[in-house]
């Protein structure tokens, strides 16, 4: 089954579940942002949950596929337009054999996820599938999709293309709040913060710049500040760490991060509202609210059951 | 620096600092030293040789190190082996085991979660320091592949050689690896030899570039952006994603470096290649 690419979109990689232990070779894990999402997607076509898919960003991707194939989008709402009919999203839907796929332009969020059935078949560089634009590492060499590429998945086992009547709620998995909130958990030089900084911290609204990316979204709101400046070593990073450089306005880290980094952290952003802020784009707008690592954890652990569920309930649905 | 990388480091305290829900940082220290960067490279061999489930990834830093594991698959039974892993005989954190991450994370006393405890680290056995061969690392210094060499002469008072002579007689220890992947800060400089960074970084630094920022000497595995001062290049590749391992150095790996000329640069180049 092949996909060829006739409009690479804004920013289109191909990505799976990430690229664990390698971070003391000086490699970070990359993969979906929006991690849910491309579980979701994986899903809705029968795939394991950690199976390679595109992750768009912004301005989709125009696709013409050579050979039959079920796919699925979940994230972001994105027109999808199958040989000009606009079809759903968060669904299972047929493509015909000489197919073009047209994703359009995002409605909000940042990041939507095209899954097809059998997954990507990219060879895996270090275990993964996963692009690292900022290492230039993995598929395409670490590149976005261009024009003229050939994809490859594995081809439809089975060739029903009874289209399917049901499609999931996005809502539990896309929150369009329009300030999002992210719960942040202390980090190692929160408490070196001057008074005032802390309370603006949670009490301001940070607004996403427009030069963010996989790297790490800058953030501009009120000026923070250190009684005293931090000193420190390069030490050990991950997606999540809200650091502030001194300029006094923060960054926060996305999958594409550097493993290991000196400026001082003053946060950590909430494993399970990694999906929220892979969803800001440029001049959206967030707050922070603090939380404990225990609560963190609980409402990562909820998720993951939520997701489990959903993943259980899809699979019935595939195969009733 | 009167450490030597290859002693048995002393006995130190270490911290257990929550990073994020799927990842901690174990701090041996605040400073950049090579007896701190002994004892994070110890405990970072004890945890790999105890192969724990559920760890992914042991980096380590200067003075700190890393581990992410699946915060959903932490269990009781992985903390106490992490425990167990960090201390041949008995580690004990306040009376408590290091137990489930979130216990790590949420200490009870002083109601402070980001104070971790103090845990005590024994001395790891000197034998299991330097296991390693020395990589020997070859370099061609100055010229096109070192631009830089002159201005490091310059601002240590020396001549060209006495820096090409200086820089291939240390010892020197990867302290880490990062800012690209492969790329390792190296500890040992000798002292005459450490120069501030460059005031306008370089957009493009080749790769093989041996360089000089501050106190540390490294290598750029790729052509990267760079502000360290460029004294030589290394046909060597430092990191291919499709090699076993992938990079030619790794953390507590113990390098020296040796003077090549021109034409073995170029036979080693298309060797490499």
């Amino acid at each position: 089954m092949t996909v060829e690419v006739v409009k690479p979109g804004l920013l289109t990689t191909l990505q799976d579940a990430g690229r664990p232990g390698f971070a003391h070779l000086g490699i970070g894990r990359s993969g979906a942002f929006d991690a849910p999402a491309l579980r979701i997607a994986n899903a809705l076509c029968g795939n394991p949950s950690d199976a390679c898919a595109l992750e768009i960003t912004l301005l989709g991707p125009t696709l013409r596929f050579h050979d039959d194939a079920w796919i699925a989008v979940a994230g972001a709402p994105i027109p999808l337009r199958v040989d000009g009919a606009e079809r759903p999203m968060w669904a299972p839907v047929f493509v015909h054999a000489g197919t073009t796929v047209e994703l359009g332009t995002m409605r909000s969020g940042c990041r939507s996820y095209l899954a097809v059935r059998g997954g990507f078949d990219v060879t895996p560089v270090l275990g993964s599938r996963s692009t690292d634009v900022n290492a230039q590492l993995g598929p395409l060499a670490g590149r976005p999709l261009r024009t003229g590429d050939v994809l490859k998945a594995q081809s439809v086992a089975r060739a029903a293309s009874k289209p399917v009547s049901w499609r999931l709620d996005p809502r539990p998995w896309f929150p369009d709040d329009p300030v999002a909130t992210l719960r942040l958990l202390p980090g190692s030089h929160f408490d070196k913060l001057k008074e005032t900084s802390r309370k603006l911290l949670f009490s301001e609204t940070f607004v996403v710049q427009a030069d963010s990316n996989r790297v790490g979204l800058r953030l501009s709101g009120p000026k923070l500040e250190f009684d005293e400046p931090v000193e420190m070593v390069s030490e050990g990073c991950v997606p999540g760490l809200l650091q502030l450089p001194p300029s006094g306005q923060p960054i926060a880290f996305g999958p594409e991060c550097p493993v290991s980094g000196g400026y001082p952290r003053i946060g950590q952003i909430a494993a399970v509202d990694m999906a929220r802020l892979a969803q800001l784009k440029a001049s959206d707008a967030l707050r922070f609210t603090p939380c404990a690592f225990d609560d963190a954890l609980r409402a990562l652990r909820e998720r993951e059951r939520a997701l489990t569920r959903l993943e259980t309930g899809i699979a019935a649905r595939l195969t009733a | 620096m009167p450490t030597a990388p290859g002693g048995a480091p002393a006995m130190a305290d270490f911290r257990v600092e929550p990073l994020a829900e799927d990842a901690l940082l174990l701090r041996f220290g605040d400073g950049i030293d090579t007896a701190t960067n002994a004892r994070v490279h110890a405990a970072a061999r004890a945890l790999r040789d105890a192969d724990l489930p559920g760890i992914a990834d042991i980096a380590p830093a200067y003075a700190t190190l890393l581990l992410r594991f699946d915060p959903l698959a932490w269990t009781e039974d992985a903390g106490v082996r992490l425990e167990q892993a960090l201390s041949p005989e008995r580690l004990l954190v306040r009376g408590r085991g290091l137990g489930e991450g979130a216990n790590i994370m949420q200490k009870t006393d002083a109601g402070d979660s980001r104070t971790a405890s103090p845990l005590t680290l024994p001395s790891p056995p000197s034998s299991t320091m330097g296991e390693r061969e020395i990589v020997v690392v070859p370099v061609c210094y100055g010229g096109e592949y070192g631009p830089d060499i002159d201005a490091v002469a310059e601002h240590a008072g020396l001549s060209r050689d006495d820096v090409i002579a200086r820089h291939t007689a240390a010892e020197y220890t990867v302290a880490m690896l990062g800012f690209a992947p492969g790329f390792p800060y190296l500890l040992g400089l000798d002292a005459s030899l450490h120069v501030p960074r460059r005031a306008t970084p370089r957009t493009r630094v080749a790769a093989g570039s041996v360089a000089i920022g501050g106190a540390q000497t490294g290598i750029y595995p790729r052509e990267l952006p760079g502000g360290w001062h460029l004294i030589g290049r290394t046909p060597r590749v430092l990191f291919d994603s499709a090699r076993e391992p992938p990079c030619l150095l790794a953390p507590g790996d113990r390098v020296r470096f040796r003077a090549i000329e021109a034409d073995e640069f170029a036979r080693r180049a298309e060797r490499d290649a």
